[in-house]
Order: structure tokens, then sequence, then C-alpha cells
């Protein structure tokens, strides 16, 4: 794990074509640091200069944080000797709100908790809010739900792909990226209606099925993403100053992962297997053919490498969902949990009772508590929901995956350049609508 | 023209025999319980004051003298294994009489299994639990963050200050059911509070040492960053 | 500010045979021209909106075409302060501090719900709207505004900056409140006027 050299095959523009066309490809061997050994080294005598550390603070108003995370550093010249994150600047009081509302009224905060995944987390939050109600969706729905999720985490990965080249020093592949993004953001405005804060379930079901034609629009899109993906593939993977930029630094051991509670892309590509869609499978995903990146080194290019693979398996599971999805009802048929359609709560006197019922009041949950993960694009995300019999959950708990990533990361900086301090945050992917809550 | 990098192996690509699958039909209560619940018990005698399974779910709650205890074995005996350390946080019921509840979700990855361990603390003590921090590294933001927003003491963790409320935070501890939800103070008072924070207020040294030497600190010092106040400029 | 009356725009057309390179106009359009088309925003992005923002910005809806190419990160070299984002109390020193360290003439739009009344959190921890502590020129709807929307905006802004008058220096003087004027209300009173709509009664939704 990071112990020895490593050879990467990069490509630069000055090493001409080989016998196809192709650019040619020379082998870049670098040691544990993460610097390219046939260029020579800093002196490692540099001058002892005499003096206190440095304080530097990044934050909370900084491009490269991501939102507004505040980075206290104590600098050795360039060398970071302490990393004091400070968090809380985007605190809102999520937590506090959802003990004041009725589940579904809550599914419009999931959205903007960790909304570069808006949808993603209302397919969570409705699984765990099922637990708590105890029962189990239609079919049709689960399929609609795994579609949901994987474009959810496409658009995520693309955002973090766009802002991560722009921390490195790359500004195409953020076009490109937001570009495929868009696509994303009008297949969801076609289906629930908003672009980034889709509150698309509801507890037992979705807010609205697919309108006619949309899983042609999915088609098109699972044909024509591959080629972006491609694209930015062949420019970014053996690109040698990428590579050169990013290998060796922010190293995490699989022991050191999981001890401190690293989970998703961050954890496998430490090399820790870990994926909740196979280990605590949810919403049948233990049916779909799909494979779980995972790193060698732990360190930012792996991190960057198992993010791009799970782009190309998001594509494979969504073509396999668009073939599986089945007809049927969306909703599950249960009256004390589902609002009644709203053409006859507007002209029948029984299902306006009902509705108003259901709205005012709320479905209410049995006694109990349910703690529900799913694989979120940053790691394990879970809800945790106590019922104490009302309807308003007694407390509503998030597990934020980019909260627990964020805290190894002066495990991660010290000892590197100030410099590596920006790639190695921008690989944690994190948010801060999330982090902060 | 997918260009496979030789760095990243993939693993486990279909389902087999063993592989779990989506859990269907969970009865509200009874239901297999997981088999550390019975063996924390068999291996303390009286460490667990009882056990129950919920929506498919081991919940174990132990006494509050023996949670490092308890925890440190759970980590570290080899029939065991809970290396994951998911989640911390608390519960409060609305009714007032009930105690707090601090709640440890454990996973354990190689047995694939999911355990609950809480703890209650009764109202009229002090709110304090050890922390977990020397087993899971993990556990220090979350900590923090019980600590701040319940007001929850976790022993022994090195560095116990508010995390997302600022250290002059005079309402409280948001998440306590007798915190309104905008707050004890006015509007105006709240906001006129938090614009005479310093956004450029520095750490001191001495400060960014702590971690390191908490311990080692004089008594009053650490009674002073324990009420959070700063060290200052 | 919007009470002023927009100027006339006329331009003296000459003679190209006799008269070459001039152009006569009015010293304020001119000055707002160039101003309102080389804005240069910063961005202080802090939740969903800076990803519409961002999204803005980005090849299909390309900010620039409206002379907003440089995003300007640092408060001293920038116009316009797009709030895009939800501030909490923790955040509200910060936001005044960027404010009060960019450089006059500077305007401010506040993108979105949140920032603009604190939109759905109505809780301990959120500013109920940034113009309690910055003034705020132009006010986008939405949750989180669409880019539309946003653009719409800025044009708005862009209107706002054509109909200023230079001799007019109300514009860039900078306000705070003074306790020995006759206009200033305390705190205390403000609580006591916006009790029945503002903070400490009605907080009975927690029973449930």
């Amino acid at each position: 794990m990071g112990s020895g050299n490593r050879t990467i095959e990069v490509e630069l523009s000055t090493t001409g074509m080989d016998s196809q066309g192709r650019p040619q490809r020379i082998p870049l061997v670098t040691n544990d640091g993460g610097s390219p050994l046939d260029i020579a080294a800093p002196l490692s005598a540099e001058p002892e200069l005499s003096g206190d550390h440095m304080l530097i603070n990044i934050g909370p108003q900084h491009p490269a944080t991501h939102g507004v995370l505040r980075l206290v550093l104590e600098l050795d010249g360039e060398t970071v000797v302490r990393c004091i994150p400070h968090v809380g600047y985007l605190h809102c009081g999520f937590e506090k709100i959802g003990e004041y509302r009725q589940y579904n009224q809550i599914i419009p905060w999931t959205d903007r908790e960790d909304y570069l995944n808006s949808i993603g987390n209302n397919v969570a939050f409705a699984l765990g809010a099922e637990r708590l109600f105890g029962i189990d969706i239609t079919p049709r729905c689960t399929v609609l739900r795994v579609i949901a999720a994987e474009l959810s985490r496409m658009a995520s990965h693309l955002v973090w792909l766009g802002t991560f080249c722009i921390d490195i020093g790359a500004f195409t592949p953020f076009l490109w990226a937001f570009q495929e993004r868009e696509n994303i953001y009008n297949l969801l405005e076609s289906w629930v209606g908003a672009r980034l804060t889709t509150s698309a379930t509801r507890v037992g079901g979705m807010a609205a099925d697919i309108p006619s034609g949309w899983m042609d629009g999915l088609r098109q899109f699972i044909r024509n993403f591959p080629q972006t993906l491609d694209e930015i593939d062949r420019m970014l993977t053996r690109n040698a100053i990428w590579v050169g930029r990013i290998t060796g630094i922010g190293v995490m051991t699989a022991e050191e992962a999981i001890n401190w509670g690293l989970s998703g892309p961050m954890l496998r590509a430490s090399g820790v297997d870990y994926d909740v869609r196979k280990d605590f499978p949810y919403l049948d995903y233990e049916t779909y053919d799909f494979d779980v990146p995972v790193g060698t080194n732990g360190d930012v290019y792996d991190r960057f490498l198992v993010r791009m693979e799970e782009l190309r398996q998001s594509v494979k599971i969504l073509t396999q969902a668009a073939e599986r999805l089945p007809d049927g009802p969306v909703n599950i048929d249960d009256p004390r949990i589902i609002l009644p359609p709203k053409s006859k709560a507007t002209s029948e006197m029984e299902s306006m009772i009902h509705h108003f019922k259901q709205v005012m009041e709320g479905p209410r949950p049995p006694i109990g508590e349910a703690y529900v993960a799913v694989e979120s694009p940053k790691g394990e995300k879970g809800y945790y929901m106590v019922s104490d019999g009302t309807s308003k959950p007694a407390r509503w708990r998030i597990r934020p995956p980019s909260f627990i990533n964020l805290a190894a990361i002066p495990k991660m900086v010290e000892g590197h350049l100030l410099s590596d301090v920006i790639a190695i945050n921008a690989s944690i992917d994190i948010v801060m609508g999330e982090i902060d809550r | 023209m997918t260009d496979k990098t030789q760095i990243v192996t993939t693993g486990r690509a279909l389902a087999n025999a063993l592989t779990p699958v989506t859990p269907r039909n969970i009865a509200h209560r009874g239901g297999e319980p997981n088999p550390s619940a019975a063996a924390i018990g068999e291996h303390f005698l009286g460490y667990v004051v009882r056990s129950e399974v919920i929506w498919g779910e081991t919940t174990v709650y132990v006494t509050r003298a023996s949670v490092f205890e308890v925890m440190q074995w759970l980590h570290d005996d080899p029939t065991q294994q809970y290396d994951f350390l998911s989640d911390i946080t608390a519960v409060e019921s609305r009714d007032f009489e009930q105690p707090i509840e601090v709640v440890w979700h454990l996973r354990s990855l190689p047995f694939r299994r999911f355990l609950r361990v809480k703890v209650q603390l009764e109202k009229n003590a002090p709110l304090e639990v050890s922390s977990v921090w020397s087993i899971w590294k993990s556990a220090d933001w979350m900590e923090r963050e019980c600590y701040d927003m319940f007001g929850i003491r976790f022993k022994g963790h090195p560095d116990l200050r508010r995390i997302l409320m600022w250290e002059q935070y005079k309402e409280g501890f948001p998440l306590r059911k007798d915190f309104p939800l905008r707050g004890r103070f006015s509007r105006a008072e709240q906001l006129r509070q938090a614009l005479a924070q310093n956004p450029e207020a520095k750490y001191s040294m001495e400060e960014l040492s702590i971690a390191d030497a908490f311990e080692d600190l004089p008594s009053e010092m650490r009674q002073r960053l324990r009420k959070g106040e700063r060290t200052g400029e | 500010m919007g009470l002023t009356p927009r100027p006339e725009t006329r331009t003296v057309s000459y003679e190209p045979q006799n008269q070459e390179g001039w152009v006569a106009t009015r010293l304020d359009f001119l000055v707002n021209w160039g101003r309102a088309n080389s804005l240069w925003p910063m961005p202080f992005g802090t939740a969903c909106c800076a990803i519409e923002f961002m999204a803005t910005a980005a090849s299909r809806f390309d900010l620039a075409r409206f002379g907003m190419e440089r995003m300007s990160f640092s408060p001293r070299q920038a116009d316009v302060l797009i709030c895009a984002g939800r501030v909490p109390f923790k955040l509200a020193p910060i936001i005044r501090r960027i404010w009060q360290q960019m450089p006059q003439p500077k305007w401010s739009i506040s993108m979105g719900a949140c920032a603009s009344t604190g939109g759905m959190f109505d809780n301990y921890a959120v500013v109920q709207g940034i113009d309690t502590i910055i003034p705020v020129d132009v006010y986008v709807p939405g949750c989180p505004p669409r880019p539309e929307g946003l653009i719409y905006g800025i044009r708005m802004l862009q209107e706002k900056v054509m109909s200023e008058r230079r001799v007019d220096n109300r514009l860039r003087e900078e306000m705070y409140p003074d306790p020995t004027s006759q206009l200033y209300i305390p705190p205390s009173v403000i609580d006591e006027l916006g009790e029945p709509f503002g903070n400490s009664v009605h907080q009975t939704r927690s029973a449930p």
C-alpha cells in the first residue's frame, strides 16, 4: 500500500505517435511520495531557516474549498505541519427542522442537504421512512428509484470531476462535465419538474411516474454519455502533467481508511471493497450486474480512477434498469399512507376528507427506529429516524459521509506541500451542505 | 473504446450464493437478532441492560460504565470485528421524563453485521459517557457534533469543542427538545451576536497543540477550553 | 436609487467625409455603459444556488455573454457580490467583511429564496435575508433560481447601472445605523414591534 515505486504509462505531447496513430505512451516511474524519479528530486538538504512556523488561513470564502470550509494550516516553509479544519459555516439546522415536519414534508429538505445528489437523497429518505412504516414498495417504483439514484450519482460525480479539474488547473473538462450534467437536468426536469431540487419521492412511491417517451431520452443519454467520458478519459488519465500532479499524495492505507470511517470512493480507493449496494443491499441492487472499482494505492489518483470507473458502472446499471422496467403502479395501494388522486380529491367528498386528513395530520408510523444507509456518491449515507408514534419523527439524524471523510483531512495533508492540500481537499468530494447540515 | 487503467481492479460483479439480498417483509418487532448481542451478554455479565430487535435491526442497551470496554471488545475480538463505526448520535424523547440515549451504529465489514449500541443517560446526572475516539478515529468529529448539539460530554475525547456552532454561541444546545426551533434569543439579538464574531480570529499555537497535549494542560485551561472560551487573538 | 429618472441616451452623428474618428455622448452614459457591460462578479456561493450559478457560468448558459467572463474570487477586484445560497449566522460576519472589502462602485445580487428571506430555513441557525447585513440591489427568487432567472436578474442590474448618474453621490454612500439619529430604533423596540410576526411566539408547531 503506497510502498515502493510505481509505474504508470503516460502520454506527452512531445512523445509523438505510435504505429497506429495514437499518442505514444512512456512509462512514468514514481516513488512513494509520488514524485517522478527521472526528474531530479528537490534537494533534501534544504537550508534550515530559523523562524516561526507560519499560520495560513484558507476560507471560508475561497474558490478551492468547494463552499465555506475553513482550513487553518501551520506551514514550515511550504510544507504543511498541521491542519485544522473548521466547519459549520453552513449549519442550517436540518435535523431540528425535521422534528417539526411530517415524513413527506421532510423530503424537500433532503434535496438541499447534499444538493449535488438531491434525488438520491430523496430515495434514501423514502427508503428509511418506509422501513419505519414497515411497507414494501412496488417493483416499478424500485426500478424507477434505481434509475433516479444512478442518474443522481452521475450528476454528482460530474460536478466533482469538473471542480476537481479546475482545482488542479484544467478548465475544459469542467465545460464538458457540465454539458452532460445539463442533459441529466433535462431528464430530471421532464420527470419531476425541477432541475436541482427534485423532491421526487414520497413515502410508499414516487411523486410522479415518468412521462411517456422519457425512456427514449434516457436511452439516448446512455448511448451518448460514454463518448464524453472517453473524451475526458483520453484527456486526463494518461496525461503526464495530471498524473505527476496527483499521484502519491493524500495516501490512506486500508486500515487507516476503515479506522477513520471513510466510505464510498475514498474507502474503495484505499483497497477496501465495501459498497453498501453490495454488502447491505437495498432496491434489489444485488440483482444488477456491476463491478465495484477498488484502488490499490489510496492516493488522489486512485480516487480519480475509482470515480471515473463508477461513472461507467452507473451507465451499466442504468442500461439494465431501462431494460427491466416493469409496468404497473408506482405507489403502493395503502390509503393510510398514499394520498388519493388529485382528480378524485377535488370531486368526491370522501376523497377530499381523506386528502385533508392525510395532509393535515399525516401518516403515523408505529413506535420504533430505523437506520437505513445507501451508497451515495460521497459514501455511506444513512438516515436514522426515531418514531414515537406521532406523525413527526422524534429524531431525524443524517449520517453525512463527507463530514466523516473530511475529518480525515489533517491525516491526509500533513507533511505534504501547500499546493497538494487543494488537490487532496478536492479529491474528498466534499459538499458543505451535507457536512454542516 | 474504454481505456481501462491497470491500476484499478474491479471485483464482485455478480451476486453469488453468499451475497446478501435486499430485506423484504421485515417484522416490526422480533426477527432474528444479531448474534453479537447474545455474545456481549455472555462475555460481560451484567453489562447488557436489555436487547431488542426493531425492524430487523438489533439494539443492545448497555450500562453507562461499560461502554468503552464493550466497544473495545467488539472492535478487537476476532469473532466480532466491528471495525467500522458508522455513526454516533443522541436521541432525546419528546417526553421530558425519558432519559437521553446515546447511539452508536457499528458495522462489521468482514461479517457484514450491523449493530446498534445504546446508553441511557438520566437527565438528573451530568451527561457524560466514555469517548471511543481511541478505538475509532472517526469518532472525533461525530462526538464533537454530539457535544455541540446535545451537550453530552465524552470523557477522553482529546479536543471536545463546538464544531458546527461558533465557540461563543450562548443559546444552548440546539437539538435538545427544550430548545425552541427559532432559538432562545430574538432575531435582532441573534444577528447582533453573530456579527460580533471576529471573522479573522486566529488560533493560537497553544490551541493548535491541544490535540497532542490536552491532558497535560493545566486544569483551569482545560476548564476554559471545555467552556468554549477562545484563548485570545 | 430607483427614483432617479433614466437619462435619455443621445449620440451626435458625424459626417465621415470631413470629421473623422469622434463621437459625442454623455459621460454618464459612457461610464455606465462601460460599467454595466463589464461587471465582475464575486460569487459568494454557499449552497444549492452556487451549483446553479456554476451551471449559469458553464457552457450552455454562458454568463460571459453579459460581460461576466471574469469571475473575481477576490472581493477587492469585484463589482457585484452574488450571494448564492443560504447564509447562517456563523457566516454573517464573513459576508459583511467581504462586502466591506469590495471597492466602490459595487452592487449586490441576492440569489435564491434563502439569501433573500431565509427561505424554508426559519430556524435558529439561518439569517432571515442578507438584507439585514448588507444592502441588496436585485433579489432573484427561486429555490434555486434557474439560470435564466439569474440572467434576468443580472440584466435588471445592468439596467439599474445604466440609470445611475455620476453627480448623485448618494448612491455611493455607505450607511451605517447612527444611534443619535431621530430615525434610529433600538433593537429592543424592533423586537417589541415585530413580535407577533417575528421570533419567540407561535413556536407551538413542535407539538406532535
